[in-house]
């Protein structure tokens, strides 16, 4: 079975490099409060998206408009209105999250077809359920929390068509359960579509080195000479009784290419790669890569091969695809996260 | 306004959470919930347990309502949960939108790990059968007091008013990690912390609490000098999320604070490290503190 490569496009530069690079879907969102990704200079106005869609749809690529934020009583109208906005456009699918605003698609635009967020938070096939009996839902894009196993074992249960992470920013938390950011700041993924916000961030340079603040709270301390990274809160260092360390997750990138057989043998449908806010550049080098990752795993047939109800196969991704994707990753390393047990 | 004591999020030793829940019998509070809602392998009590804590709590006069888990993964634990839905007779709290799927219309408390920010959310959940709605932790009390406007008929709104605030879940399990210790292999150490273990930054502030899959904040959110703004938003109910010190002590000066329409009562002193914290109360940083 193909594996659909779904890429993210943050800007128009962005989303061409994701088609001209290989991307068979690519994701947007609007400007303003409606998408976990609502960042100063990023995001598509109406005129933009209908350049980016029809782009798109010239060279076969699908688009998905991603309002993934949920709504509060003063942002309502402007979450429906996207979802007018979106219909009226002709993409392809559109990525919710808020129930209420599933049954407001649901009623109006019957129509167009509906996947469920990773921020819904649905990590069990009677959660997917629910969304598929009330509205319909094609697609669910799964929370990074799951192993592998664990993955097949789901795909198994559902009619839904299963989407997973593959490559990015890595969410150590349960995406839509994780109120950090907003306890720290005021604001949050599932409300203001931020997580660790810019606004709230402050630099320092200290005699004990360079420190990082969010809100007033002391995310991390670099020692001279060391990276910086930008202060995500549940990637800062901690101490615990008395050791300081990452005590939640190190700075590091989400890439599922190790379990890449396994995920298309247990009937996943679609691989999601993170980062709206990255760069045009980044964004078509790394839809280059994963497009390669999944043509190797094709050409070899290796999902035949693998197990589906293991996480371990005798698929070694390529070195230097390994070693190009680490060059774009944060703190240029990756990890398998919740795919592989032991990271749990 | 009635009190109601939120399920244990630590794991407690058997003995202290039954002599916990035999003190409850005669504590002022209206509604308790037990059950698990943080990890699926923990067994504060067994069943058997459970069943006799629910009794005797029913026969204080007292509501009992089970919760269920907030993170759903693995086969075992959704079965775990339909157990719970399909033996509490529509007394059961569901933090997961499985449980509401599987409870098909049976009545229900929507628990605060639900994503319920809007009328036509709420509006929603009610049909499928929520009889109360606990509030997501983050929201704001002017929200609160929006959709407590246009909510159903009947249903009842409760608020997280005390304790470490649940935050967020994820799949690893931070205390574990925090020993080097493997999550499959934990030796159920975080029994070790009967309120979390907690984080601090590296200048010192207590800030976040590891308990197990579960972060919390590291200051107790107390809405006790609140009161009346949290009645005239439409409140029924508030929650006491059990902490391992000084809890008749809190629950009597929230009675008080509840009962009296004058000035609120003397508050314990926190007892954990992190102060009070109030800040989503106002659409503010949660860790802020207005008092």
């Amino acid at each position: 079975m193909r594996l659909e490569l779904v890429c993210p496009a943050g800007t128009l530069p962005a989303l061409r490099a994701a088609v001209d690079n290989g991307a068979d879907s690519v994701y947007i969102g609007f400007r303003g409060a409606t998408n976990a990704r609502n960042f100063p200079g990023l995001n598509f106005g109406e005129s933009e998206a209908a350049a980016g869609v029809a782009y798109a749809h010239e060279r076969g690529t699908r688009v998905f408009v991603a309002l993934n934020v949920y709504p509060s009583p003063a942002t309502w109208e402007l979450a429906t209105g996207t979802i007018d906005r979106a219909a009226r456009l002709g993409v392809d699918a559109l990525i919710l999250a808020d129930p209420g605003l599933m049954r407001y698609a649901a009623e109006h635009h019957p129509a167009l077809r509906l996947h469920l967020s990773v921020q819904s938070s649905a990590t069990n096939w009677r959660a997917i359920e629910f969304y598929r009996e009330r509205f319909g839902i094609r697609r669910a894009v799964l929370p990074r929390v799951l192993s592998a196993t664990q993955v097949a074992r789901l795909t198994g249960r559902t009619s839904v068509e299963i989407e997973v992470f593959g490559f990015g920013s890595l969410c150590v938390m349960v995406e839509g359960r994780c109120a950090l950011s907003s306890f720290a700041t005021g604001h949050s993924p599932n409300v203001q579509g931020v997580c660790s916000p810019a606004h709230a961030v402050r630099w320092e340079e200290t005699r004990a080195g360079r420190q990082s603040r969010l809100n007033g709270v002391l995310i991390d301390r670099y020692a001279p000479g060391e990276a910086a990274g930008y202060p995500t809160l549940c990637k800062g260092r901690f101490r615990v009784h008395d050791q300081v360390f990452h005590a939640l997750e190190e700075p590091t990138s989400l890439n599922a290419l190790g379990v890449l057989p396994a995920l298309i043998a247990s009937g996943v449908k679609a691989l999601k790669v993170e980062g709206r806010q990255r760069s045009p550049a980044y964004v078509g080098q790394v839809t280059r890569l994963l497009r390669r990752a999944l043509d190797l795993c094709a050409a070899a047939d290796l999902a035949t091969r693998a197990s589906v109800q293991s996480d371990t196969t005798d698929w070694e991704p390529p070195a230097e695809l390994l070693r190009e994707l680490d060059a774009l990753a944060e703190g240029r390393t990756h990890t398998l996260g919740a795919y592989h047990r032991p990271w749990q | 306004m009635k009190l109601a004591v939120g399920p244990i999020l630590y794991l407690w030793d058997r003995r202290v959470a039954l002599d916990f829940y035999a003190d409850l019998c005669d504590a002022p509070v209206d509604i308790v919930y037990l059950g698990e809602v943080v990890c699926s392998k923990r067994r504060v009590l067994q069943r058997g347990d459970w069943t006799m804590v629910a009794y005797a709590l029913e026969a204080a006069g007292k509501e009992v309502v089970w919760s269920t888990l907030a993170l759903i993964e693995a086969e075992s634990e959704v079965s775990a949960m339909t157990r719970i839905v399909d033996t509490s007779a529509g007394r059961f709290e569901a933090n997961d939108m499985g449980a509401v799927q599987h409870a098909a219309g049976r009545p229900f408390v929507a628990g605060p790990h639900l994503n319920i920010y809007n009328e036509a959310t709420l509006q929603l959940m009610a049909a499928c059968g929520a009889r109360r709605w606990v509030a997501p932790v983050e929201l704001p009390l002017a929200t609160i007091a929006a959709l407590g406007k246009t909510r159903a008929p009947g249903l009842e709104i409760e608020v997280f008013a005390y304790g470490r605030l649940p935050l967020a879940f994820s799949a690893r399990c931070f205390t574990a990690r925090s020993q080097n210790r493997p999550k499959d292999d934990c030796g159920f150490i975080c029994s070790d912390y009967p309120d979390g273990i907690t984080l601090y930054s590296r200048d010192d502030q207590p800030f976040l609490t590891l308990n197990g899959i579960q972060t919390q904040s590291a200051a107790v959110q107390n809405l006790s000098p609140h009161v009346a703004a949290l009645r005239s938003a439409g409140v029924d109910i508030l929650r006491l999320s059990p902490q391992s010190q000084d809890f008749p002590a809190v629950i009597r000066a929230f009675r008080d604070a509840v009962d009296s329409t004058g000035a609120v009562a003397a508050f314990p002193s926190p007892a954990l490290p992190g102060g009070y914290c109030d800040g989503y109360l106002r659409g503010e940083a949660g860790i802020g503190h207005a008092g």
